[in-house]
């Protein structure tokens, strides 16, 4: 979808501040917060996609002004009553008041090592992958209302395709529940002439991670 | 959990215990019914959040940094495929399959983004810190770098050719700095103490041999 968190190439939000000797976390909750979400990917609750897709539907002024852990954990609320995993009566009573429904299993202690281990996106390629490095590529006019990894900033520009990354679930059709609908996934590299015109940074390439819909031969 | 309820991303918890805010009574109400629902079990979130506090961190990242200025097969090994190079290592948070190392050179520097969400190599660099995850840096890396890169006291050649890697699907990506002058003979482990969490994003250089002890 078209929204505010498809930042690359706004102006106007200011300075990047480091803080010094950042904490891993600033306050308590948040290091709550991450831990459900990812005891909740154990599980199978829902993918990375839902999650991300459930950030983006927050609207742009809570988006914007929402801190990063607060993000997470409106959209952990969303999914968990979408899939019927809890009622906002029992989030509001801060209680179960019904049984839990089943899920694929339960990160645990003893099985910690395995839930602190990012999972794999590869996927069985469906058919032989369409492009090849060198290869010079359009980028989709695309603007689907749903979740998708194609930047606005990119969006029906001409690159090369530099790496060749194998064939990955693709996060549209995971977002919108379709299954992994696996395509290969290309880095493409562009002229910084081609996204921000003729007067940008001659020195500049910027590139993105692409999937194969994506993308059309140039 | 109204945005103004959080003072902002650098909002602190001093534990004075007495006012809950509203995110916290929320985030609380939320993981007592994951729990009592069966979904979640509270002893691994402790050791989630213990891991990220004390172990994963760029000290993880520094270590294959400073293996790859000191190994020239461990390198190109590194180059070649970061994921196998790296699970070689053991770290803590285990690498997944799809880590890319990119290489600094005289001519060519690389920086990292992730302009539609916050994707980071946490199995090498830990959490991302907020400035990452801000609009500021989402907006401004993949238009104009050097800004950026003046942000934070950093100036390169204008000659330099700079590469952004947005990080848009599931590949995460290292910087690999270049070593610098005045480090021959140096082991491993002082070579690491060299080698900073931004260096290895590209918003950054890693420090002088002066620097360190």
């Amino acid at each position: 979808m078209d929204g505010v968190h498809d930042m690359g190439g706004m102006d106007g939000f200011g300075k990047v501040e480091p803080e010094p000797n950042e904490p891993p976390f600033h306050a308590r909750w948040e290091g709550r917060v991450l831990a459900l979400q990812r005891s909740m990917g154990y599980a199978g609750a829902w993918h990375i996609d839902n999650s991300r897709a459930a950030q983006e539907l927050l609207p742009p002024p809570v988006y914007l002004t929402a801190s990063y852990y607060q993000r997470w954990a409106l959209a952990m609320e969303r999914n968990v009553i979408e899939r019927g995993l809890a009622g906002p009566d029992e989030l509001a009573a801060g209680h179960a008041l019904r049984p839990g429904k089943p899920l694929k299993r339960k990160l645990t202690p003893e099985v910690i090592k395995e839930g602190l281990t990012r999972g794999s996106f590869y996927r069985q390629a469906q058919a032989p992958a369409r492009f090849k490095p060198g290869d010079r590529v359009r980028t989709r006019n695309i603007h689907p209302p749903t979740h998708t990894r194609l930047p606005r900033y990119a969006r029906g520009r001409v690159g090369t395709v530099e790496l060749v990354h194998g064939c990955h679930a693709f996060p549209d059709a995971v977002a919108t529940d379709r299954g992994d609908d696996p395509q290969w996934l290309y880095t493409v590299v562009f002229e910084s002439r081609e996204l921000w015109g003729p007067d940008a940074d001659p020195t500049l390439k910027v590139s993105i991670d692409a999937f194969e819909p994506y993308l059309d031969p140039a | 959990m109204a945005p103004h309820d959080h003072d902002h991303d650098h909002h602190h918890d001093h534990g004075h215990g007495s006012e809950l805010s509203e995110t916290q009574l929320r985030v609380r109400a939320l993981e007592t019914v994951l729990t009592e629902k069966g979904y979640v079990d509270p002893a691994a979130l402790d050791l989630i959040i213990e891991t990220y506090e004390t172990k994963v961190g760029p000290h993880n990242g520094a270590r294959v940094v400073a293996k790859a200025w000191s190994d020239p097969a461990f390198k190109r090994a590194l180059l070649e495929d970061a994921s196998a190079a790296v699970r070689t290592m053991g770290h803590e948070s285990r690498v997944g399959d799809h880590l890319v190392a990119v290489e600094n050179t005289p001519q060519l520097h690389n920086m990292i983004v992730c302009t539609l969400c916050s994707c980071y190599p946490w199995e090498v660099l830990g959490l991302p810190p907020v400035w990452y995850k801000s609009a500021p840096y989402r907006s401004r890396a993949v238009k104009d770098p050097r800004g950026v890169l003046a942000d934070v006291g950093i100036k390169l050649s204008k000659d330099t050719q700079i590469r952004v890697w947005d990080s848009t699907a599931e590949t995460r990506f290292i910087v690999l700095p270049m070593r610098p002058a005045g480090t021959e003979g140096w082991s491993e482990e002082r070579l690491a103490q060299l080698v900073t969490r931004d260096s290895m994003i590209g918003t950054g250089l890693p420090k002088k041999p002066e620097e360190v002890a």
